[in-house]
């Protein structure tokens, strides 16, 4: 019998259906490979009981001659953000430590209604606050990949989304949540090679998953493949009435609609994503993955995003401001960790625990959202940020009148090892140069992988579409994927 | 209107007052989550996961709040913002889990209106005085601390938080604690007949901010401070008082107002300063990411119009045109609940200047005395009607209607009912009048002879004997004109 | 751009998070390369742009004023409120004695 670990979401959702293997002997193979694989520190929390009682739901729904659920026998990893029920949800920082939620998050809720079973908790960088995952609190999540330079250097998962990208790519589970505010679905997803949608703003609920920057936060699902992908996000998407920002749609039949043929699709290539000191790698990657497209019958327009290389600097106002506003609520009142230093009061209190409580990433978010919203600064910063936001999703728009999709590379570096560069803030921020436009203008954008460079390390390639045109993006990734044949995976050294 | 001044050391000073007016919107649940508002309690029993601010909780508005704001809006005249959204408010204190109040800062659902006030209930019309309204938005109120119940603690009740508040920003177009008190009045009575607020004081619905400062007249505007969450008419008119004097004694004594937030002490009738924190004032005031644009189509607002009652303003305009006095139509439009009652009993077909006597002096009388309020009147418009009908056909006299009413005040019957089993009906019979006249004259002829000597004082000695031996059931004016008649008779020569 | 210690301390103590001299001197030059290079945005014209307000257009959805309609955002859950605080007393929370 194959190990059925090296099974994707739709591999396993059938064999159970066909009774191939029931869908306890899959929850218990991914159960033995997430606790032998500690030196990923991908995991919070394990909950292989979590899984377990979805699996047995699921073998017995069979026996009874019921309609499998969408995901009925699938069991996932939780990113660390997402709240769910009676579960230690962390975001990864100390400040949160030993809160249980009451409550289960929209999307969480979601997928288990859908059937799937929960492995366990992902760790992130702390409160979705990085590219590395090196800002969590209860250590870095380490990538299942190495160089192949013989070296033994500890490669960043990528971030936020890291312990979801490690334990996918480690096949610790066949999929998981990722959360995108920034690029923190599509940039792990990239590092590890694997697949990761970021949803157009409001297709996932933001009900329940914990805030980092409100106007940009969106939940997607990362897994080996674009099909996978596709199953997990019509699961976890959905109008919520919870959210004043979900979107009250319909969630379109994506599996059933995925197509890799692109005849009459007009892919654009934005000049303004070819920046200075990109490895030639990525320039070729890049290259190829046109051919792919005009392979899989789509035509190349040459477009122009000529606000590109602001966005950035936009994104480091807007999603500071938000976030310094948004983690207000974590004051040592109501839950989490309290610092009460002797004789001190109230305020006293706020400034001890807080302190205490958050790491030095998010500290510094903070203080620049506190610094950009405070008086006198607000419109030279956060007014003017929001106009250039304005600017950067009329360029989208614009670039919408000649062509369907855009096609870009996901990052501009492969993985970097661990401290490599957590000492340089801004070098560390400009990782995710290429994935913060689309999410400022809440596109549906995702990484797919493309190939590995010299390094013997991922690359991936981003597919960004209109808004709510999923579709178009997953079958973009799709003719991608067929062609790039993307087998390489880790070697187990955990 | 008001020539309200304080006379210093150094001459007169004029006082400059606008109010922050926070009131709490008529909603069953909150402005963001499904919590209930209802007053009064169990501590944290009315806290959803959205008011404890717990990790991932998300604000969804409550159309009602918005709905109530708008009418509130209309009935003041105001400009409607069909675009409008919510800002955040940040600053951290405990009675404010999320670390900021959602409130609107630079797009508030309501603009520019005004309220019609005056000092003098029987000329209202020539003592008015318009007092502008900047503004009213909609936000979050805060939970609630509690600093006596633990030497070493305070516990925070998050039952409030969330609940819905119109913050209505006058002008500072107010010169006098009268003009204020004044302005106060009449804008609960405006929410209390739309509905958007019980204006329920001691409970907390109504609470006022009042900023104040002094000036020589004439001059610029003088620094001012704001004196927090006054809750009653009687404290916000003595707030301005106590704190324009301080004013003028420091700016007399060489010293400087600083512009400050301060705290009003009832039981020493003096205001004091806040322990000020130094940055208190930086709000980092920015749009609630969570809370898309409010934008208010025309169904919406059409809906909200129809749906406004008669203002007082215009009833009082209304009862005017209908030979009800200035004084009496202010009187009745006053407190909405009184205005319901009283077109009611307009709606019966009563006489409007009769009924507006009957009412102000007879009803009103009867409450305070029996310390009732209108919602509980003992007597039903209808019931009213029906006595007001027994003195129009002349069945009851002005005094057999004050003993009918009595008598319908505790038995709660109807005036007929009363009329009918205590014999209380007038008679106008003049054959039976004459007779007791003649009765009253033969008793007392050395009377008869004073009057008819010249002494016409004694007249009423007549009618009164006549009444007594009536039953005071007699019509008087047929007395009158009998006894006329009959003293006068036997003088013709 | 540059902020001084004294800038790095007033923001810290806005934004409620304790912080000693040493780490606001090591805090002021970072900061200040951070704000320096977002500072290029003010090289954009953005004369007559609205600021964004919407990412998708999308405008404000109202629910109906009833109480408790979804257990999730209704109320009568206090044991579910106070389940995670650091210090709860007879239904409350607590907090050290604040002086108004
Ligand atoms: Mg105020
Ligand atoms: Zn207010």
């Amino acid at each position: 019998m194959t190990d059925l670990t090296d099974l994707g979401i739709a591999g396993i959702r059938d064999g159970v259906r066909d009774g191939s293997f029931t869908a306890r002997d899959v929850a218990d193979a991914f159960i033995v490979k997430v606790s032998q694989a500690k030196a990923l520190n991908a995991f919070l929390v394990e909950t292989p009981e979590h899984a377990i009682a979805a699996a047995t739901a699921a073998d017995t729904a069979r026996a009874a001659g019921e309609t499998l659920k969408p995901l009925a026998g699938v069991p996932i990893g939780m990113k660390d953000l997402f709240c769910t029920k009676g579960v230690t949800t962390t975001a990864a920082s100390h400040i949160l430590e030993g809160f249980t939620p009451t409550y289960e998050s929209t999307v969480s809720q979601n997928l288990w209604d859908a059937g799937a079973g929960m492995l366990g908790k992902l760790n992130m960088d702390q409160f979705a606050m990085g590219s590395s995952n090196e800002t969590s609190a209860f250590g870095n999540v380490i990538s299942p990949w190495k160089r192949n330079d013989g070296g033994n250097a500890s490669l960043a998962p990528g971030g936020s989304s890291g312990g979801s990208s490690s334990a996918v790519a480690a096949r610790l589970c066949p999929g998981a949540t990722g959360t995108d505010t920034g690029g923190s679905i599509r940039q792990p997803a990239a590092f590890t090679g694997i697949s990761g949608i970021k949803p157009t703003y409001g297709r996932c609920s933001r009900w329940g998953t914990i805030a980092f920057a409100s106007s940009l936060d969106q939940a997607g699902p990362m897994a080996r493949d674009v099909r996978d992908c596709a199953i997990l996000l019509e699961a976890m998407a959905g109008f919520d009435a919870k959210d004043g920002t979900s979107l009250q749609l319909d969630v379109p039949k994506w599996e059933a609609g995925l197509s890799a043929s692109l005849v009459g699709l007009r892919v654009g290539i934005p000049k303004e994503y070819r920046v200075d000191g990109m490895p030639e790698e990525i320039e070729a990657l890049w290259q190829k993955g046109i051919e792919w497209m005009k392979d899989a019958g789509a035509t190349i327009v040459e477009v122009s995003l000529p606000h590109t290389k602001y966005a950035l600097p936009a994104y480091y106002i807007i999603a500071p401001a938000e976030a310094s506003s948004n983690l207000a609520r974590y004051d040592g009142v109501r839950y989490g960790i309290r610092d009460l230093p002797a004789g001190s009061g109230l305020q006293d209190m706020y400034a001890a625990t807080r302190a205490d409580g958050f790491g030095p990433e998010v500290k510094r978010r903070i203080m620049i959202g506190t610094y950009v919203l405070s008086a006198g600064f607000y419109d030279a910063y956060y007014t003017q940020a929001q106009k250039v936001r304005t600017l950067i999703a009329r360029d989208f728009e614009k670039a919408w009148e000649t062509c369907d999709v855009l096609l870009t590379p996901t990052a501009p570096s492969a993985a970097f090892a661990l401290g490599e560069k957590s000492a340089d803030p801004i070098a560390m921020y400009l990782n995710d140069v290429f994935t913060v436009p689309s999410s400022l203008a809440g596109l549906p954008a995702m990484s797919v992988p493309g190939g590995l460079d010299k390094q013997g390390l991922p690359l991936g390639l981003q597919i960004i579409g209109k808004p709510l045109d999923e579709q178009g993006v997953l079958n973009a990734g799709l003719a991608i994927e067929q062609r790039a044949g993307f087998t390489a995976r880790p070697e187990a050294w955990w | 209107m008001s020539d309200y001044r304080i006379q210093g050391e150094t001459g007169e000073w004029e006082v400059v007052i606008g109010l922050e007016v926070h009131a709490q919107v008529t909603s069953n649940a909150k402005l963001f989550s499904g919590a209930a508002t209802a007053f009064g309690a169990e501590p944290n029993t009315q806290v959803s996961l959205v008011d404890a601010a717990m990790p991932g909780m998300l604000p969804v508005p409550n159309r009602e709040c918005i709905r109530q704001a708008v009418r509130t809006g209309m009935a003041i005249e105001a400009q409607i913002n069909k675009w409008s959204r919510f800002d955040r408010k940040n600053y951290f204190y405990a009675d404010l889990p999320q670390g900021y109040q959602i409130s609107q800062l630079y797009h508030p659902i309501v603009g520019e209106g005004a309220i019609d006030i005056s000092l003098d209930e029987k000329n209202p019309d020539a003592a008015g005085k318009r007092i502008g309204v900047q503004r009213i938005h909609v936000e979050q109120d805060a939970g609630k601390l509690m600093h006596d119940q633990h030497p070493t603690q305070s516990y925070v009740d998050l039952n409030r938080s969330g609940v819905a508040l119109m913050e209505i920003v006058s002008k500072p177009d107010l010169a006098s604690p009268a003009e204020t008190g004044a302005y106060l009045r009449k804008l609960r009575s405006i929410l209390r007949y739309v509905g958007s607020c019980d204006g329920n004081m001691e409970e907390g619905s109504m609470r006022a901010d009042v900023n104040v400062s002094v000036r020589k007249p004439g001059h610029e505007l003088g620094t001012r401070t704001e004196t927090k969450n006054v809750n009653s008419v009687r404290f916000v008119m003595a707030v301005v008082e106590q704190e324009a004097k301080r004013q003028v004694e420091v700016l007399e004594a060489g010293g400087k107002i600083q512009q400050e937030t301060r705290l009003y002490d009832p039981d020493r009738n003096e205001t004091r300063s806040m322990r000020s924190k130094e940055d208190a004032h930086d709000y980092r005031y920015f749009p609630d990411p969570d809370l898309l644009p409010l934008v208010l189509d025309d169904a919406f607002l059409e809906e909200c119009r129809a749906s406004l009652p008669e203002l007082p303003d215009a009833k009082r305009a209304r009862y005017e045109a209908l030979g009800i006095t200035a004084y009496q139509a202010t009187v009745l439009t006053a407190e909405v609940e009184a205005a319901r009652w009283f077109d009611a009993l307009l709606d019966a077909g009563v006489k409007p200047a009769a009924a507006a006597n009957w009412t102000t002096s007879e009803l009103f009388g009867a409450l305070n005395r029996t310390g009732k309020d209108i919602l509980n009147s003992p007597v039903s418009p209808a019931q009213a009607a029906e006595l007001l009908g027994l003195i129009a056909d002349g069945t009851l006299s002005g005094s057999l209607a004050k003993q009918v009413f009595e008598v319908m005040l505790e038995t709660g019957d109807g005036a007929a009912k009363v009329v009918e089993d205590r014999g209380l009906k007038q008679t106008s019979d003049t054959g039976a009048i004459e007779k007791v006249i003649a009765e009253v004259m033969a008793a007392n002829a050395d009377k008869v002879a004073d009057y008819r000597g010249g002494k016409d004082k004694l007249f009423g000695f007549f009618v009164g004997q006549t009444m007594k031996a009536m039953g005071g059931k007699a019509n008087p004016a047929v007395v009158n004109e009998v006894l006329k008649s009959a003293l006068g008779e036997s003088v013709a020569p | 751009m540059s902020v001084d210690t004294a800038t790095v301390k007033r923001i810290a103590s806005l934004a409620r998070i304790a912080i000693t001299d040493e780490d606001a001197a090591r805090m002021a030059p970072e900061l200040g390369n951070i704000l320096g290079w977002i500072e290029m945005l003010g090289e954009v014209d953005t004369t007559g742009v609205e600021p964004m307000t919407a990412v998708i257009p999308n405008t404000l959805r109202l629910r109906d004023d009833v109480v408790n309609a979804d257990p999730l955002t209704g109320g009568n859950i206090r044991e579910q409120v106070l389940a995670n605080a650091p210090v709860a007393e007879h239904g409350f929370f607590a907090v050290p004695k604040v002086i108004e």
